[in-house]
């Protein structure tokens, strides 16, 4: 069931040696790739169909054709600041396969003619940024970096900038600002990144699994590439499998897999025989969803449903012995803590949510609380000004739908709590 | 000086204020940036102080107050929690006698939580400094942290 494109030079090659990597087909398809066109580049990858992985799922051609074009100076940023917790896909592939990350970044940079890029990696990844350091230093020594890349017109540097234990710069503006030397807090959209990015001028970020992707992409050939996957999405995605399973770990799989499959087959089930409760997709801004329901497939659009995607691929799987309002708790706690503070409905929302949830947790919740719950996460949802509130609050809307018996019971038990106490 | 030779490795540009932030905390024994670095720091950029606090305050790897030669990082996340059926946290802060944000009176440990790491494929997990502490037990917590307490007596 695992089809392995991303993951094949996964403890094959040593990640501190670019001898190993070329030894692999490695700069390969960069070399092929510096005689087409730019535009030609991005017709394959338009062909591809590929969309982001970094949570969203923005189909990457049209975002990279939206680049804006007028101005000299163009950046390019690999988004590796992963932050969400359950997820740990980007580190995997910066520590087993440094150079395709830069590889994807190269061939991006020469498509949209950007002049500098960024590789933006939280500050807890000491290992994968000093794998990434090595391996761009080691780039460099080898011109595929640097001044007239292989002799072509083309020239190009990347940077390693550490975040520094804010999951909000993962948010497109937020990581601007931090690149830029600033609190890591978000801007008002339009205008977009495309327009005005990075000291205003047009950036273009995208994930550090989409840029693996690029090389593959070209590799096989666009149309090929769209045939992967499902008929949603096309290609590979790597998940990030945690929890009560048996095995967790990191698998790739085509898109149409389902959470079954990864949980059962890959995970080998749930661990000590003990029963499956819930499960968790895409990480703490995900929905928690019954074990009646696992039988989805992991395509992004089907858990539109919930108003919230299958985020950057992470599945986390609780068994029986946990309670659904100690977990939602903790995802909140998350996000009050990580909030940058700059929207109203984020910085008081999730403090409120938090108190609300709490009395769940202690069985001193009421009907009340269930409503004002209720319609705090609808302000949240509509008007915080960033991704973070826009999907911070899935966990509670999806369980609100598949786990409302849990919260009925939670405000009766309650009540009988308060009574036997009188 | 210490920060002066961390400075001269960067150009004099405000973009660099969050790298020389956490280069010149992790050469420093107690884990803190004071008042005196805030001050050459935006000497060195061209900036003001006011901008490199409001920086130093936003980030949490970044601390304004001095801190144990050592930083422990528990994950309190729900991947690590569903896979911790010991009481990480309970058994380094009683390893240590501190509760978390605090410090040991010999100043060699401060105690802090910390957001998911990114290693829940081998939870649960600590981060000490910049090493990450995977598929811990609680004879394997205790063992790491004694021999950290070790090395300092
Ligand atoms: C609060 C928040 C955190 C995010 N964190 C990350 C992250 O750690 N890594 C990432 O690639 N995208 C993250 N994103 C999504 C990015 O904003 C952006 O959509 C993504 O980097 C685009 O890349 P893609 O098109 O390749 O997916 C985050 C978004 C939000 C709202
Ligand atoms: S939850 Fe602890 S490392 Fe991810």
């Amino acid at each position: 069931m695992e089809q392995i494109l991303l993951s094949k030079r996964f403890n094959k090659i040593d990640p501190y040696s670019i001898k190993d990597y070329l030894k692999s087909n490695g700069y390969q398809i960069l070399r092929e790739a510096l005689k087409m066109k730019p535009k030609e580049i991005l017709d394959e990858i338009k062909l591809s169909k590929i969309v982001g992985r970094g949570g969203a799922g923005f189909p990457t051609a049209i975002k990279m054709a939206g680049i804006k074009n007028e101005t000299d100076k163009k950046y390019i940023v690999c988004n590796a600041d992963e932050g969400e917790p359950g997820n740990f896909k980007d580190r995997h592939l910066m520590e087993k396969d440094p150079h395709s990350i830069i590889e994807g970044m190269i061939i991006s940079a020469y498509t949209i003619g950007a002049y500098h890029g960024y590789i933006y990696i939280r500050g807890e990844y000491d290992t994968a940024i000093d794998i990434m350091k090595n391996a761009i230093e080691e780039a460099r020594n080898n011109n595929f970096l640097g001044k007239n890349i292989l002799q072509s017109e083309f020239s190009f540097n990347i940077e390693v900038r550490r975040g520094a234990g804010a999951y909000i710069c993962g948010e497109e503006f937020a990581l601007i600002e931090s690149i830029e030397g600033k609190p890591g807090r978000t801007r008002v959209k339009p205008p977009y990144p495309s327009q005005a990015g990075i000291f205003n001028y047009p950036t273009l970020i995208n994930n550090v699994e989409t840029f693996c992707n690029l090389p593959i992409i070209l590799d096989m050939g666009g149309k090929a590439y769209a045939e992967l996957g499902s008929d949603y999405i096309s290609g590979t995605k790597l998940i990030s499998l945690s929890g009560n399973v048996k095995k967790p770990g990191l698998y790739e799989v085509p898109y149409g897999t389902t959470i079954k499959q990864v949980i059962e087959e890959l995970g080998g089930g749930v661990d000590q025989g003990r029963n499956l409760k819930m499960i968790q997709l895409g990480g703490a801004c995900g929905p928690i969803i019954p074990r009646n329901l696992i039988d989805m497939d992991i395509d992004n659009e089907r858990f539109e449903i919930f108003d919230s995607k299958m985020g950057a691929g992470a599945i986390i799987v609780m068994d029986d012995r946990f309670d659904l309002f100690d977990i939602i708790h903790r995802n909140m706690k998350f996000f009050e803590h990580e909030s940058c503070g700059k929207c109203m409905p984020c910085r008081e929302g999730h403090r409120q949510v938090v108190t609300l949830i709490e009395k769940f947790v202690h069985y001193n919740a009421t009907e009340d609380d269930l409503h004002s719950l209720k319609s705090l996460v609808d302000v949240i949802h509509e008007t915080t000004l960033c991704g973070l509130g826009q999907t911070s609050i899935a966990s509670i809307l999806s369980t609100m739908t598949f786990f409302n018996e849990d919260y009925q019971r939670r405000i009766e038990d309650s009540k009988r709590k308060s009574e036997t106490l009188w | 000086m210490l920060v002066d030779s961390i400075l001269n490795h960067y150009p004099k540009e405000k973009d660099y204020v969050i790298e020389i932030l956490l280069d010149v905390q992790k050469e420093k024994e107690d884990n803190f940036i004071s008042q005196e670095e805030v001050k050459k720091i935006a000497y060195y950029l061209d900036t003001t102080e006011s901008h490199v606090c409001s920086v130093l305050s936003f980030y949490t790897l970044l601390s304004t107050k001095p801190r144990g030669k050592n930083i422990i990082q528990v994950c309190k996340d729900v991947p690590c929690y569903v896979r911790d059926d010991f009481n990480l946290l309970k058994t380094v802060k009683d390893f240590l006698g501190v509760n978390f944000n605090e410090t040991t009176t010999d100043r060699i440990f401060t105690l802090e939580t910390t957001a998911c790491i990114g290693c829940c494929d081998e939870a649960p997990v600590m981060r000490i400094n910049d090493r990450v502490y995977k598929n811990l037990t609680k004879d394997k917590a205790i063992k790491i942290l004694k021999e950290y307490r070790g090395n300092d007596y």
